[in-house]
Formats: C-alpha cells, structure tokens, sequence
C-alpha cells in the first residue's frame, strides 16, 4: 500500500508494516522535550500516582524556556521542580541556564533531532522538528507524563495534505511569509487534526532554519504535524549538528501516496505578508496594511529568533535608527555568541534595540516585552489570539524578522523591500 | 440541571480560555480563578458548578497547556460542548478524565443561559428551557475507557506501566 511520509514513520513506530488515516497506533516515542511550563504538573502527576520513573534517561531533553531566567518567584518553583525530578532521574540531557534555550531551536541545534524518528514535546511548536523528515508533535502534560513513563503513546494517523510550492522567493520575502500565505489561504483549523507536507521546488533556496519557521507554524492552522522531506539541505544541517553519528531512517512519500487535497502556491508572486489580530490566518500582503503605526517591535521566538533570522534584521537595521522600542531575543545561547562575534549587536545596539537572553519571553506574554493596553507590537512570534503578548486590548501583528525590522526603522507596518 | 454559557465565536483559543499570564502555577484552583478571562471577564463571578459552556469550531486552538482544561475543569463546568475542538485540547480533555461533547448544532439550538441536561450514554443533550433535544456523536469507546478509568495516568497503570 502506499504511504505518505507521515504515514510510514508512524507505522515503524508502531511496529507495523502499514497504517491508514484514522487508524488508532500506540507508538514508540524516539524523543521527549520536556520545558518548564507543561512538564512540572507531568512530574507532580508521576508522583502522585507512584509512577515516578523515566523510560529512558537518554531519550529526554529538558531546558527550561517560557520563564528562563525565572520571572517571579512562581516561576522560579516550577524551574526548581524541574531541576530535582532531573537529577533525581539523571536525566543526561539537561540545558539549564547558560545552556538553556528556546526549545525547538535548541534540540535541533544541539542534534536532537533526527529523520524517521518519533518526538513529543510538552509544546504545541512541538511540530517544527518535522522540518527534518521525523513526526513531530505537541501534547499536554497528561500525555507527557505518560510519554515520560512508558516511551510510548497513542496515536490516530492523520490524513495528509500537501502544499506544494512552485517557483523561488524574491528579494524580501521568507519562509514566514510562505507559512503565513498559507495559512491565510486554509484558515486556523483548516489542517485539523491533520498532517501538512510541504514539497516543491522553492524549498531547494530553504535553509533548515527557514523550514523550521513554517513546520513550527503548522499548529496555527490546526495540523498534528508539518513535515518536510529529506534532501542534501536536511542532511548538511545533520552532519553538522548530530553527536551521535548512528544512521537515521529516510522515509519518503510514496508517488501514488494519497492526500486528502492538495493546494498550489506560487512562491515567486508572493509578497511580504502580515497575520492582522488576532488569528495568524488574517494575513495580507503588506500592501493592504502598511503605514500602520506601532509601538514595539519583538524579533525573536521558536519561529524567527535563528542566527539566519538575525542576520536578516541586522541587514535591515544597519546604520539605521529604531523609532519604536525593539526588542531582540536570539533564541539560543549559541546563537547569541554568533550574533555576537557577527558583530550583529553592535548594528542592533547602534539602531536603538535592546538584546535580551534567550527566553520565549515575551511571545506568549511571559515577560520582556509585554504589551499595555491600546498597544500594538509588529512580531516575528507565531501566535497574534487576543491578549497574546500582554494586555487583553493590545495587539500583534505578525510578520518576517525582515518586516518586523523595517517596520521598527518606520515606527509602522513598512514594506522591508526598500531597505533589503 | 446547568445553564449554558453560550460563546458562538469559532476558535476560542488557550489564551483566552487560561492567559499565559498565569501560567506560572499549576495549581487547578488559582488557575480557574481565571478561567476565560481575556474572553468575558465575569465568568469565573457568574458560572456554578455543573454549568456548561458552548462554543463554535475550533474550541481551545492555541497552546498544548493542559492548564486549559484544569481552569475550566477548576471551575466545576461539567462540560464543554463545540463544534470542534483543537486537537491538542481534546486529548488533554480526554487524557484529565474530562468528557467534552462535539456537536455541530448545539451552538444554534442553545441560547445563552439556556437550562440543559446531558445523557451522555444516550448523546443526547435536553435544552430544557428551548425545549429541543440535540443528539451528540459520544466519545469513541478507547476515549470512554480513558475517561472511565479516571485519566490516561490510572488508564496506564492499570495496564501495568
């Protein structure tokens, strides 16, 4: 029978040799992350229910992000409940502070993440790892917990949809405003519980960061998973990050393999785009919404605080001045020295920005960052709902770190084609 | 019998269901003190124990926390009923033993503040104030034996993990 790629690596996981949409798996998990908003009530649960052990010690990667350094004294209680079920547990993988970073950036980058493998995580951007051809998927704390005890999970195979992008980016348009135009096109649950497979031409001039910014967003329209298939691009990024060299499965969808529909997109018409408030599905070209003043700029986040994404902002930002207050949040400790010895903070600091510590601050409304009310924030985050990034009557706009950046400079939605 | 507290709007998501502005606690009672507030600040004043919600497509889209379901749960609401709920909500409803309804005409057959009452072996939910009976899908019976085992942890265990 044929299978989609999603298709096949749940059936290896399941130990089966097929499965179908709709069918009901218990799977084998390769990798469980773990963070420090979801995994302290799964711990508090093991505990209570005496089943207060780990699969695998190995298998478990643990950073603390949401509130890393901890915000307030709350906080602060969950990181420590996290930091003694992980040594209690010895659990080997473990990016406390001054390692710790934005978890789907990190676990990649700290080769975590391999193809044809199985990962869960505590997150709901879990999903950005199917950039690198594995399933991947967020639960609640529940089912880590469960994950955390057994290693396995269930399961219903997802349909699959397939978005197939044609042609190459211009100058000034990314990944984000790809992954924006399409859920635009489909709605916030118009991938419900389903699988979106991303293929086609235009992903050849994608690097993994700029894929991991669209598989990351995959939850904005409702998919369990968004997967991309293995090529030259997925693999150079491997050998460069992976520390254990053991071979990895490649699986691939089959040609006849059947999807539940297909959508077209012509990557070399698009243009920058903006997710309005409050859903990421109200996107429109920049166009339709420039000269929209702002009060702050956020450029960071799962989705678009990569080196590649900095380096972007820093182009638009360079010998230029911020009219709004800017904050720029690189997304792993590693991308921070890169920035760093880039000189990239130096262009940031030069403009008016503010450099923070990696943390997903202030994207989901933690801390750094947060909104009062009336005002509006141009993000390169991945979520816009009411209330998002602070005040319930604020708003956010989300955008490309390149749109974010110009935007910043004019103190209002701009085009950032005029300064790339 | 519980009144219905009726949000016709589609994807109300885990922002406004629980603000991510508490979720500094897992603690089931500080959360409900908050629940749905970024959507209709009174509802923790007005709701009862017993009292249902209702909503459009897409219920509680948005972020994997389960502190959603436990703020609502928190609030003693028995039930939430949809169109359609969000994937990552619905298994963390069904994983805490908290038995959510889908039904694509509840939303227009209920008004808010309607009495009603819930036969959930039937699938039938009785507005009794709009005096009209809903028939609902129940849950698939892997997800009924969840529920009824109190959880996926108790479901686990009795599994002998």
């Amino acid at each position: 029978m044929s299978m989609t790629i999603t298709e096949k690596i749940l059936a290896k996981s399941a130990g089966l040799k097929e499965v179908k949409p709709g069918q009901l798996i218990d799977a084998k998990i390769d990798v469980v992350m773990c963070h420090d908003v979801t995994t302290p009530a799964a711990i508090s649960m093991l505990t209570e229910k005496g089943i207060d052990k780990v699969f695998d010690a190995e298998k478990i990667i643990v950073t603390p992000d949401h509130f890393q350094p901890a915000k307030d004294i709350a906080s602060a209680e969950l990181h420590k409940r996290l930091d003694t079920w992980v040594k209690r547990h010895k659990i080997k993988n473990y990016y406390k502070i001054g390692k710790a970073g934005v978890c789907h950036a990190l676990l990649p980058e700290q080769g975590h993440i391999r193809p044809g493998d199985c990962i869960i995580g505590g997150d709901s951007h879990t999903c950005t790892y199917g950039a690198f051809a594995a399933f991947s998927t967020g639960i609640g704390s529940t089912d880590l917990a469960a994950a955390i005890a057994t290693g396995k999970l269930w399961f219903k195979v997802p349909p699959s949809i397939k978005f197939v992008l044609n042609g190459k980016l211009t100058k000034g348009v990314f990944s984000k405003d790809v992954i924006l135009a399409v859920i635009g096109r489909i709605g916030v649950d118009g991938a419900l519980y389903k699988a979106m497979e991303f293929v086609g031409p235009a992903l050849a001039d994608m690097s993994m960061e700029a894929r991991m910014t669209m598989t990351n967003m995959a939850i904005e329209a409702g998919a369990k998973n968004g997967i991309i298939g293995f090529d030259k691009i997925t693999q150079k990024y491997l050998d460069e990050h992976l520390k254990d060299k053991k071979p990895y499965t490649v699986f691939e969808s089959d040609k006849d393999a059947k999807y539940e529909s297909v959508y077209e997109f012509d990557c070399s018409k698009m243009e920058p785009m903006v997710a309005m408030p409050h859903l990421p599905s109200n996107a429109v070209p920049i166009g339709d919404c420039a000269g929209k003043a702002m009060d702050q700029a956020y450029i960071g986040s799962c989705t678009n605080g990569r080196i590649e994404d900095l380096r972007i902002a820093a182009k638009v930002l360079k010998n230029k001045q911020v009219a709004i207050r800017t904050i720029v949040v690189p997304v792993t400790p590693a991308v921070w020295k890169q920035a760093k010895d880039e000189g990239l903070f130096d262009i940031f600091y030069d403009a008016g920005c503010v450099i923070s510590a990696p943390t997903c601050g202030a994207c989901l409304g933690g801390f750094m960052g947060i909104l009062a009310a009336g005002e509006k924030c141009v993000s390169t985050t991945n979520r816009n709902f009411v209330g998002r990034m602070g005040h319930p009557k604020s708003e956010v706009y989300l955008a490309s770190p390149a749109t974010a950046a110009a935007s910043a400079i004019e103190g209002k939605l701009t085009d950032p084609r005029k300064y790339i | 019998m519980a009144k219905a507290y009726v949000y016709k709007r589609d994807h109300i998501n885990t922002d406004e269901i629980i603000p991510a502005r508490y979720l500094n606690t897992d603690n089931e009672q500080e959360l409900a003190k908050h629940c749905m507030e970024d959507l209709d600040k009174d509802f923790v004043k007005k709701v009862k124990p017993g009292d249902i919600i209702v909503a459009g497509e897409d219920f509680g889209c948005g972020s994997s926390r389960e502190h959603a379901v436990w703020a609502i749960r928190g609030a003693k609401v028995q039930t939430v009923i949809a169109k359609s709920f969000a994937r990552i909500f619905y298994r963390n409803a069904i994983n805490c033993g908290f038995y959510i309804i889908e039904s694509a005409d509840a939303s227009e057959k209920i008004a808010d503040g309607d009495q009603i009452e819930i036969d959930y072996k039937k699938g039938v939910i009785k507005n009794v104030t709009g005096k009209k009976e809903i028939k609902f899908n129940p849950l698939p019976d892997f997800a009924v034996e969840i529920i009824n085992n109190g959880g996926l942890l108790e479901h686990i265990k009795k599994a002998g993990a």
